[in-house]
């Protein structure tokens, strides 16, 4: 094995426990509109992160990982379902929209917190059966706006001090 | 953050606001729905106040209230109980769901005809 790859194993496993802390420290602020669903997502900093840093490849395992893992240590089988929708809807359009050059950090993770949602909605949709579920998507969208657009302010600033990679020491 | 984040960010708002204007146009209904696992269990008019218990097969038990013309949960014995943090629905198309318990209230029309119904 080369160098550089166990240093990046290194660092993956950091930035994984990183999003456990984070999905940690989200699963204690009681964060409640009314609206069920509306979280910070706090854990898509690492996700961003790795995103930038790595690539699409690294930051997807590290998203599946990061859903299957808080999800055993402070959820359940439930929140797992509904957190891999929303992980998997939103991964997909920021690798999306990164990919097209044309959106900052932010305007990617604004995109990405949305999907989220979206992608949660329709498997509650799916799950109940109820129409009713949309009721909440406007909401939804704008939390989703709201939460991604903080997220990616944070990273945006993480990136612009380490740049293009994991800060070596 | 650039032009096009602004962009993006008009878009999805102005699509959420259509959305929300859409739904608040609908008219209010007159009683709710209860299903589970896409099952209607019943529909119970929203101008009879009572008092409703809701199991399923694995011990998860929800107690809905009518009261006032508008329904909420008063009860689930679910850990993270979003049901009973939602507010009293009274309007068509809104609902309350539980997720835990695959349990879904849904205000639906139904006043009108029954009222029909009686007067006829």
């Amino acid at each position: 094995m080369k160098h550089g790859n166990w240093v990046k194993t290194a660092y993956m496993g950091v930035l994984l426990s990183f999003a456990l802390i984070l999905s940690y420290v989200e699963s204690l602020i009681p964060f409640s509109f009314g609206v069920p669903g509306v979280k910070l997502g706090l854990a898509n900093l690492a996700v961003l992160l790795s995103l930038y840093w790595y690539g699409w490849k690294e930051a997807a395992a590290l998203n599946a990982m990061r859903v299957l893992l808080a999800g055993f240590l402070f959820g359940n089988l439930f929140m797992i379902m509904y957190s891999m929708a929303g992980a998997v809807c939103s991964f997909a359009i920021m690798q999306f929209l990164k990919k097209t050059g044309k959106f900052s950090i932010t305007g990617v993770s604004m995109a990405g917190g949305v999907c989220h949602n979206a992608g949660q909605a329709a498997v509650a949709f799916f799950v109940t059966e109820t129409a009713g579920v949309f009721y909440y998507v406007p909401a939804l969208m704008a939390a989703g706006l709201l939460t991604g657009m903080l997220i990616g302010i944070a990273a945006g600033e993480v990136i612009r001090y380490t740049g293009k990679g994991f800060p070596t020491f | 953050m650039k032009k096009n984040d602004i962009y993006l960010a008009t878009g999805i708002l102005s699509f959420a606001a259509l959305f929300w204007l859409a739904q608040r146009l609908a008219a209010p209904g007159g009683q709710v729905t209860v299903m589970q696992d896409g099952q209607a269990l019943g529909a119970y008019s929203l101008a009879e106040e009572r008092e409703l218990v809701f199991t399923d097969g694995n011990g998860g038990r929800n107690i809905l209230v009518i009261q006032n013309g508008e329904a909420y949960m008063k009860e689930a014995d679910c850990p993270d109980k979003l049901c009973v943090a939602q507010k009293a629905i009274s309007k068509k198309g809104e609902s309350i769901i539980c997720l835990p318990h695959r349990l879904a209230v849904e205000v639906t029309a139904g006043e009108a005809a029954q009222a029909d119904a009686v007067a006829r």
